[in-house]
């Protein structure tokens, strides 16, 4: 299977995005082709899950017509075949993110990779207490005293395994605060991130707040303090170019279905001298060399970690969904969707009783915003927005500890992708400003 | 179905004026058996802490805190207003039938001699993310019920 992907130079000579474009694009996504309501399909709730354009839905179809099988395993043409594609949508999504072929392992989503990487330090304690494995494993073990830090801002993913990691091992979990406007606290992150901080797990992009966080300098601050950096790239993965390697960040995560692929497939990048020692977090079938009665000893990554029969139609739709991606070029996405969350931004921020979360129109922001209408209900008024046509996210979205610190429980968010028009924003926007007369607030 | 059939005016008057809200400012009646239950929808935040008050077999007050929509707002309103008066077996029957019409998909329709105002949240079964949203008090008076009895 060949592998597309569309060189820097091309890129930059293709035009910026604009609606003509986006009109085209949405014919590969059928989903979106339908009225509800009565009125055609808004769909600004990618940042919850994706739509899949025809090229993902037939490279999956294609999949079970002509190749299923069982992977790594079975001399016969169809099994051959199976792991070919499967191995080249590995290769695909690897290039995707800037890793190499063994350090990019495949997950059910974001959130197993997460606990996979949580449990796999846990383990390495397990294992150094009893001189099991690499020697190494012992400076990546977890004590009492030792500090996980994470921010604010995180979705509940990105943070109860880490509240799970310090309960297994007696460490403290810390957190950078976030400002009013939504971004970290840098100037205090300094004093967080010490030196007893072991793992600083934060998220790329927070799926509430719209804030892109400063990478490179979170990374700084936890060389000097010798932990390992986790990024949470699931509402970066899809939007822009991200390039793990150039991040420098030792793991990171994304899930498939919130950039054009199905649901069931998630990836998880780790630098591959931590993957080749960490002890695995499931273990069974297709991850082990010797097998005795008594113990097993385990393959190096990426099959160390992928215990069991693989999601492999999924891996090889999120490598087209990827190449779907990179075709139609993610610096011109993250353009086309930063214009759309400022033009939702302005346009809210200009409605009475309407308070947006994070940064203000004219700032910083991946393409969604998350607002609250003042003496509504955020169900309300996303069964209100439903009545038009319009799909948005209602609820704490996953982020229970932020909305506390914003005061809030719940709230609406309105989150873009390529698929959207301005058209569409400004749909959402005209349906905004009638929320507060139809409740009489 | 519109909009306006799931937002009954009924719906939207009682997610305005909130019968029975405020636990602190209504003390029990002096010897009345009292239940009271917490409960919560974590998909969307939506709280209630309801107290019944029973006194004689008949129940003498329904008094709530509570944050979240219109519809769950309205509903525990609507359940206060319609209880304080009824025995214990009634307001049983009560919210065992109003629980059939909201989980019935919009197949039940309301007995509005049983259900009263209640009767306007039949539109509510038709939208299966939000009957949560109406049950939320019944359940708590269900429970709180249970306790006091």
């Amino acid at each position: 299977m060949a592998v597309v992907s569309t060189p820097p130079t091309l890129e930059r000579a293709l035009p910026v995005m604009d609606d003509a474009e986006v009109l085209r694009i949405r014919n590969d996504f059928p989903v979106l082709n339908q009225l509800v309501n009565g009125q055609p399909l808004v769909y600004l709730d990618s940042g919850a899950t994706s739509q899949n354009p025809l090229s993902v839905i037939e490279a999956e179809q294609e999949f079970y017509e002509q190749r299923n099988a069982a992977v790594h395993r079975g001399a016969h043409h169809l099994a051959v075949e199976a792991t070919e594609v499967f191995e080249d949508a590995r290769q695909t999504i690897a290039d995707f993110i800037g890793a190499d072929y063994a350090e990019t392992i495949w997950t059910s989503n974001a959130t197993e990779g997460l606990n996979l990487i949580s449990y796999a330090l846990s383990n390495a304690g397990l294992w150094a207490a009893q001189g099991r494995g690499d020697a190494g494993l012992k400076q990546l073990a977890l004590n009492p005293g030792d500090e996980i830090v994470v921010t604010e801002m995180e979705h509940h993913a990105n943070l109860i395994p880490w509240q799970e990691l310090a309960f297994r091992t007696g460490a403290t979990l810390r957190y950078i605060p976030i400002d009013d406007a939504g971004s970290l606290r840098m100037d205090l992150a300094g004093d967080i991130i010490g030196n007893r901080t072991r793992v600083l797990a934060f998220t790329h992009a927070s799926n509430v707040l719209g804030t892109i966080n400063p990478v490179a300098e979170l990374v700084g601050l936890a060389r000097k303090a010798g932990a390992l950096v986790v990024l949470d790239a699931c509402q970066s993965a899809p939007h822009l170019p991200l390039d793990v390697k150039g991040l420098d960040v030792d793991f990171a995560v994304f899930s498939g279905h919130k950039m054009l692929a199905p649901t069931g497939i998630g990836v998880l990048y780790g630098k591959q001298e931590l993957l080749d020692i960490l002890p695995p977090f499931l273990t069974g079938g297709s991850m082990i060399t010797t097998v005795t009665m008594e113990r097993a000893e385990y393959l190096p990554a990426p099959q160390r970690f992928e215990a069991g029969t693989q999601r492999i139609s999924q891996a090889v739709a999120l490598a087209a969904a990827a190449n779907y991606l990179t075709e139609t070029g993610l610096n011109r996405i993250h353009q086309w969707e930063t214009g759309l969350g400022q033009r939702m931004v302005s346009g809210l921020e200009s409605i009475p009783g309407i308070r947006v979360l994070g940064p203000s129109a004219g700032k910083e922001r991946i393409g969604l915003a998350a607002f609250d209408v003042e003496g509504v209900h955020a169900h309300d008024v996303g069964q209100f927005l439903d009545s038009r046509g319009i799909a948005v996210r209602v609820g704490h979205h996953c982020a229970q500890p932020l909305h506390r610190r914003l005061g809030l429980t719940a709230t609406t968010r309105a989150s873009a992708y390529l698929y959207n028009t301005t058209h569409d924003v400004d749909q959402f926007l005209d349906a905004v400003a009638g929320v507060r007369a139809y409740f009489r607030a | 179905m519109s909009l306006d059939q799931l937002y009954q005016q009924i719906i939207l008057d009682h997610s305005k004026a909130r019968h029975g809200s405020g636990l602190a400012g209504t003390a029990a009646p002096e010897g009345a058996h009292t239940g009271q239950s917490h409960q919560l929808n974590p998909v969307c935040g939506d709280e209630v802490t309801l107290r019944v008050a029973v006194e004689d077999g008949k129940v003498a007050q329904v008094s709530w805190d509570g944050a979240g929509c219109s519809i769950s707002m309205a509903s525990a309103s609507v359940l206060s207003e319609l209880a304080e008066g009824m025995t214990v077996a009634e307001l049983h029957n009560a919210i065992d039938s109003f629980r059939e019409v909201l989980r019935s998909r919009g197949k039940v329709s309301a007995d509005p001699d049983l259900l009263g105002d209640a009767a306007a949240f039949e539109g509510v079964a038709r939208y299966a993310a939000r009957v949560k949203c109406a049950m939320i008090s019944w359940v708590a008076a269900e429970d709180a019920l249970n306790q006091a009895a």
